[in-house]
């Protein structure tokens, strides 16, 4: 999830500091560039109110009780339990002897924290692993220092220091006053992989017994004294303008305190909409039911999902913007012994967190202070501190859990809303989205058209292959956006290695303009183009007459590739299946992740196509916690079952026309199929978790239909009671 | 405002509201309960679910004033200690991902449970399709339904 959706400025500060963050948090943080703080009594939301923060992230009170921050959002994905997993590995402590601490917005402290693009782990690893070893240095110095040994002497195990020669041991709350006081070393020595006791296990999440009882707080849940309550009515075409409001019958509500337009950004416009404020928000709720508004829908086009596509199938015919390109296409196409076409559609989609949006804001003079929902919250904190011109110090954005966020919860204008009301009203506020403003206002996952063509030789080599993109470009809802600029995200979820095999290859990418607005869903861009792209690559091995998974294979020239098919061809018995029993595979490539799943599928008795079962196999590199990833990717396959089988947002007349889950149709559970998930050992860099086994599984399942009913799906959704 | 009394968790709660307001609400709001959710607002979701002398109800669509000296269960009211057998199957499997809608699944499937301690797949499909997971823990929710069947006594029965 490439942050390209901000505004210039930002945009380059989050280059700088984003998905790569580790250097500008060097140059801070690390041993060697600390210039070192005096010892710092700090507490941590109030958990610790008398521990010492021994590194960014650390602090332990003198009892020995380690506080570690989350920087991350938890909406799901596990960041509350891996970023203290990683951070307690070097610290040498145990799980269960931490608390753990939701860290604000602060990205000069913690780098980015934006929670987006599978880069919890992948972004941040060596740095969290060189944090705690740093703190565990620390620690050992000051032990060493008080019983005035050997430094080398000193080893750190289970929240103590320990003196090798003499037994003698201090627990780590009896040396961390001193330990603060110590410049961070500069020389640090990460374990070994092999010496890891808890990175790399299936520990359970420490967030799990929160979630059985009801006491996680996420941001629905979050009160604070004084606190009022809005709904906003919001208008049905996007971009409707308020003309006029009548609320006289929904002042007749008691409880009601204010009614207010209110202006919220999204990208560079103004979405309007009035906000009932009152003493409960089920008072709030009858009052705007109550409410009569006047739109003025004039300034922006009333489109249809048929006129969408009907759009970016023009827009396919037109040459596009074109910077990835390798041989000569034309000239290999014309020369291929076999050639094939096909065009692929992928549908907008509404994020559905089951948490509806949610944010509380604090607008004071001097001051904000924000609790809620929120991936980004260094984000918010920027951006509320720009718009509403409060000093960034002075913009405090807390995090609470996230009844899931899937991209949605990463933007801005939710919490920037609910901070304009706030300043009206002059109090504190929580503004609650209904399920209907959440599924009908966006922004949305767009839509995509494909247009593939490919060229064979007598060998069925690919010789020339060729796509094009017909769809909204996030990034040209940014104002100063250039037009011209080629979407290289185009391409994401297409196997790199394929690069090298198609000798003559060309992308390119036509931005269809249209007034909805767009946004990262799970997996971004990589969610529709996995579709097409691994869709073709398998009707090209079937116009070669070759096995889909050898056709990958022998296009695939890359180690880490051939081991992945190696294995996933033996996990899934690949070799020994029967001809046209339901079998489809897709592999895809996704924030330096490569996941591969097979899909099994079979017709029931009753003519039905019904799901059987799914084998994924997850190459993420270096990782943290197993289980998490299984969690993750089998998460990850019922919600791009979901989409592929299930849900649309189709537009009608400018409006979104699936606004509740009685319309917008989710997998229920017994819709899922059997899922078993692998993970692939090896030593490569860690990449994403959170959503890369999202893009194979819907061209995996077309692939198994075709295999099974020679019926190719080129159209998303589609049902499946209907093959 | 009307005045009526709710049996929550096995305690009287005397509230004072509109007739109209959903038990959902009233038990966010006015209880301060703050562990059932609100989803959907139209009964579809499951993430308001509440048992209803021991039944699973939406609470987003039925109005408290209907369901006075009735017991109510909610989340906090299963076992605040996580002590039931379903959440301890919950915790075993690690099923939550985001959380918001296990409340509703758990007592989902706490209901089903208490009144058929074994289930087989398709009691399970039957009794858990009102409530969604957009995180996708189906797989894990019938795993760890059939690990807390299996830690039951053949003859028990679930509080």
């Amino acid at each position: 999830m490439q942050p390209r959706v901000l505004a210039k400025s930002r945009r380059q500060f989050i280059r700088e500091t984003g998905l790569t963050g580790i250097a500008l948090v060097l140059g801070a943080y690390l041993p060697g560039c600390n210039t070192g703080s005096a010892p710092k009594v700090i507490n941590a939301s109030g958990a610790l109110p008398q521990a010492f923060e021994l590194m960014t992230w650390i602090s332990i009170d003198k009892t020995g009780k380690v506080t570690i921050l989350n920087h991350r959002a938890e909406m799901g994905q596990g960041s509350w339990q891996v970023v203290p997993q990683m951070i307690a590995e070097e610290l040498e402590v145990a799980m269960d002897q931490i608390n753990i601490v939701f860290a604000p917005g602060n990205q000069k402290k913690y780098g980015s924290q934006i929670t987006g693009g599978s880069s919890t782990v992948r972004g941040s690893y060596k740095h969290l692993l060189h944090i705690g070893a740093s703190a565990r240095e620390m620690l050992a110095e000051a032990a060493a220092t008080k019983w005035n040994v050997d430094q080398k002497d000193c080893y750190a195990e289970n929240g103590h220091i320990f003196h090798k020669p003499s037994g003698r041991s201090f627990s780590y709350g009896d040396l961390v006053e001193a330990a603060a006081k110590l410049q961070p070393p500069k020389d640090i020595q990460l374990k070994p992989r092999k010496n890891y006791k808890l990175v790399g296990k299936p520990l359970p999440r420490q967030d799990t017994p929160l979630k059985t009882n009801g006491t996680a707080i996420f941001g629905i849940d979050k009160r604070i004294p004084g606190m009022l309550y809005a709904v906003v009515e919001r208008s049905p075409r996007i971009r409707g303008k308020v003309k006029s409001f009548d609320d006289t019958q929904t002042k007749t509500i008691p409880g009601i305190r204010h009614v207010i337009l209110v202006k919220r950004t999204v990208f560079d416009n103004m979405f309007e909409g009035v906000a009932v404020v009152a003493d409960n928000l089920w008072a709030a709720m009858q009052g705007r039911k109550l409410l009569k508004v006047e739109w003025d829908d004039t300034g922006f086009e009333h489109l249809s999902t048929e006129q969408l596509f009907a759009r970016m199938h023009e827009d396919l015919k037109k040459p596009g913007l074109n910077d990835r390109t390798g041989g000569n296409f034309e000239r290999a196409f014309q020369n291929a012994s076999t050639k094939i076409e096909a065009v692929y559609e992928a549908p907008y989609q509404a994020h559905a967190c089951m948490e509806p949006l949610n944010c509380i804001a604090d607008v004071k003079d001097d001051s904000i202070t924000i609790w809620g929902p929120i991936q980004g919250p260094d984000w918010i904190q920027s951006d509320l501190s720009q718009r509403m011109g409060v000093p960034l110090d002075k913009v405090t954005v807390n995090m609470t859990f996230l009844g899931g966020g899937f991209g949605r919860k990463a933007f801005l204008d939710y919490p920037h809303e609910a901070a304009v009301i706030s300043k009206a009203i002059k109090a504190p506020v929580q503004v609650v989205w209904t399920r209907e403003d959440d599924l009908t206002q966006g922004p949305f996952r767009p839509g995509a058209a494909y247009a593939c063509k490919a060229g064979l030789s007598k060998e069925g080599h690919v010789e020339a292959f060729q796509t094009k993109t017909a769809t909204q470009n996030m990034g040209l809802q940014n104002p100063g956006a250039d037009l011209h600029s080629y979407n290289g995200d185009t391409l994401d979820g297409f196997c790199k290695p394929y690069y090298d095999s198609f000798s003559n290859y060309s992308f390119a990418d036509i931005p269809t303009v249209s007034p909805i607005p767009v946004m990262w869903w799970r997996s971004v861009y990589a969610s529709t183009n996995g579709f097409a792209y691994e869709s073709f690559i398998d009707e090209m091995a079937h116009a070669a007459g070759k096995d889909p998974l050898e056709f990958r294979r022998q296009h695939l020239d890359n180690d880490r590739y051939q081991a992945l098919i190696d294995q996933l061809s033996i996990l899934t018995n690949w070799k020994n299946r029967g001809k046209n029993e339901g079998w489809g595979v897709a592999i895809t490539e996704c924030f330096n992740s490569i996941v591969g799943e097979v899909v099994k599928v079979s017709r029931n008795a009753d003519g039905k196509i019904k799901v059987d079962k799914v084998i994924a196999l997850m190459d993420c590199g270096w990782y943290v916690n197993p289980d998490i990833i299984r969690q993750q990717v089998e998460g990850s396959i019922v919600m791009a079952l979901g989409a592929a089988t299930k849900h649309d947002t189709r537009f009608k007349d400018g409006m979104a026309v699936q606004k509740n889950f009685d319309t917008y149709n989710m997998p229920r559970i017994h819709e899922i199929p059997e899922i078993e998930v692998h993970i692939v050992d090896n030593d490569e860099k860690a990449g994403g978790v959170g959503e890369p086994g999202l893009p194979p599984l819907a061209p995996a399942l077309c692939n198994a239909i075709f295999d099974l009913t020679s019926k190719r799906i080129r159209k998303l959704p589609f049902n499946l009671d209907e093959i | 405002m009307p005045k009526y009394t709710l049996n929550i968790n096995g305690k009287p709660t005397p509230i004072e509201a509109d007739d109209k307001m959903p038990l959902l609400w009233v038990i966010r709001d006015i209880v301060g309960l703050t562990g059932t959710k609100f989803g959907c607002g139209i009964a579809q979701c499951g993430a308001c679910t509440v048992l209803l002398n021991g039944n699973p109800i939406r609470s987003c669509s039925v109005p408290a004033s209907a369901v006075t000296n009735q017991p109510i269960t909610t989340i906090e009211g299963l076992s605040p200690d996580n002590s039931h057998p379903v959440q301890k199957a919950w915790i075993a499997e690690q099923v939550p991902q985001c959380g918001y809608c296990q409340s509703g699944q758990i007592l989902a499937a706490a209901a089903l449970l208490n009144k058929n301690p074994h289930p087989n797949d398709r009691d399970i499909d039957m009794a858990m399709q009102g409530n969604i997971c957009r995180c996708g823990c189906y797989p894990r929710i019938r795993k760890a339904i059939k690990t807390a069947s299996a830690s039951l006594k053949p003859a028990a029965t679930l509080k």
